[in-house]
């Protein structure tokens, strides 16, 4: 947020980089900033929520167990549904990288947070590891066979030279979609909800409109927020499955 | 959501028929609507999220291409053909992908 008095408050000042510890190694910069604060705040109170929540171990769970218990058979249910019965090894991966994104996207709603998801290179950090991991695993997995995934079985022969580089682009788009629909869709909301908080403030008695336009978006935002975690999680179930089983 | 391909036993679908019409039945009383006739005022999330996922995704792709096509340029030295070439296949792969996307999505489930 802006300190200096008089400065302009725009919508984008929420997504402003501070840095707290000023950091350097090796000549880069990696200073422990606003966003590396709430990323692990976000750790932090995951580890907490799941860790406390579970503490009783109650047969029949009460509301923070249940919660906990959730979101655990949602992923469950999901990788085994995406991936097949090979997927339980991956369930550790994609359970922490939908509650990373879940808590990421819920915490970034509270007043005066910091949302690291709603700048892109975080999650391209996720979606390019996620890549380069999955392809990694696919040729260790197939080996050659792997760049058959390149070219679909039915297609004619003649047709390799055009079908060959349109697949490999698509495969590379892969990081790139991954992790802008999720930085887009934090960025889209978290502007949309500053813009119009700001109108409710300058159209002083006519604020009430904007106001309830603010509830509103804010609903769908916590839909959004939890939608997004989901798609980033199945997206990378639906990656792995791609490399374990080699077909689109 | 889109890109999943649940094996739902719980789904009305996959459930006998007069447990379909015991489910039509309560809806009724409860004045819910049809969840298989999309009214005008229900927000349906998973076909606005098919959109979005859509418009990004031939978006990305022609970008990946145009990258793709401009390293090649600075490479080879062969500006501007590559690029031109490479975007062009950049858009034909981000309506493929748009195109899997949307029929996966449609073929499992319908809403």
């Amino acid at each position: 947020m802006a300190e200096e008095p008089g400065a302009e408050h725009g919508p984008l000042d929420q997504f402003e980089i501070h840095r707290l510890i000023e950091l350097e190694a090796f000549g880069v910069d990696v200073s422990f900033t606003n966003s590396s604060l709430w990323m692990v705040l976000n750790v932090a109170t995951i580890t907490l929520f799941l860790t406390l929540a579970m503490r009783g171990r109650a047969i029949v769970p009460g509301r923070w167990q249940s919660m906990a218990e959730l979101s655990y058979t949602l992923i469950a249910g999901t990788v085994k549904d995406t991936i097949g019965q090979e997927g339980r090894r991956y369930f550790p991966f994609i359970f922490s990288l939908f509650m990373f994104v879940l808590f990421a996207n819920y915490m970034g709603l509270l007043p005066r947070a910091f949302t690291p998801t709603s700048h892109i290179i975080v999650t391209f950090a996720m979606s390019g590891a996620i890549f380069i991991g999955v392809t990694v695993l696919a040729i260790a997995k197939h080996g050659f066979k792997f760049f058959g995934f390149f070219f679909p079985p039915g297609v004619p022969i003649y047709l390799a030279p055009l079908i060959i580089p349109i697949e490999i682009i698509s495969y590379l788009t892969r990081p790139v979609s991954h992790g802008v629909r999720l930085a887009a869709n934090m960025l889209a909301g978290h502007i949309m909800l500053e813009v119009l908080a700001g109108f409710v403030v300058a159209l002083g008695i006519f604020g009430f409109a904007p106001f309830v336009m603010v509830i509103a978006i804010f609903g769908l935002e916590v839909i959004v927020a939890a939608l997004q975690a989901y798609v980033f999680a199945i997206l990378a179930a639906i990656y792995l499955s791609d490399a374990i089983h080699l077909h689109h | 959501m889109a890109d999943q391909t649940p094996a739902e036993p719980n789904h009305p679908k996959n459930q006998p028929a007069d447990l379909q019409e015991l489910g039509a039945g309560l809806r009724r009383a409860r004045g819910e609507p049809d969840p298989e006739t999309p009214g005008p005022g229900r927000v349906n999330s998973r076909e606005m999220n098919l959109a979005f996922r859509v418009a990004i995704e031939l978006a990305a792709a022609m970008f990946v291409g145009g990258l793709i096509g401009w390293f090649l340029d600075k490479w080879l030295g062969t500006t501007p053909w590559l690029l031109m070439l490479f975007l062009i296949l950049g858009m034909a792969s981000g309506t493929l992908t748009a195109f899997r996307a949307a029929t996966s999505a449609g073929g499992q489930d319908d809403q």
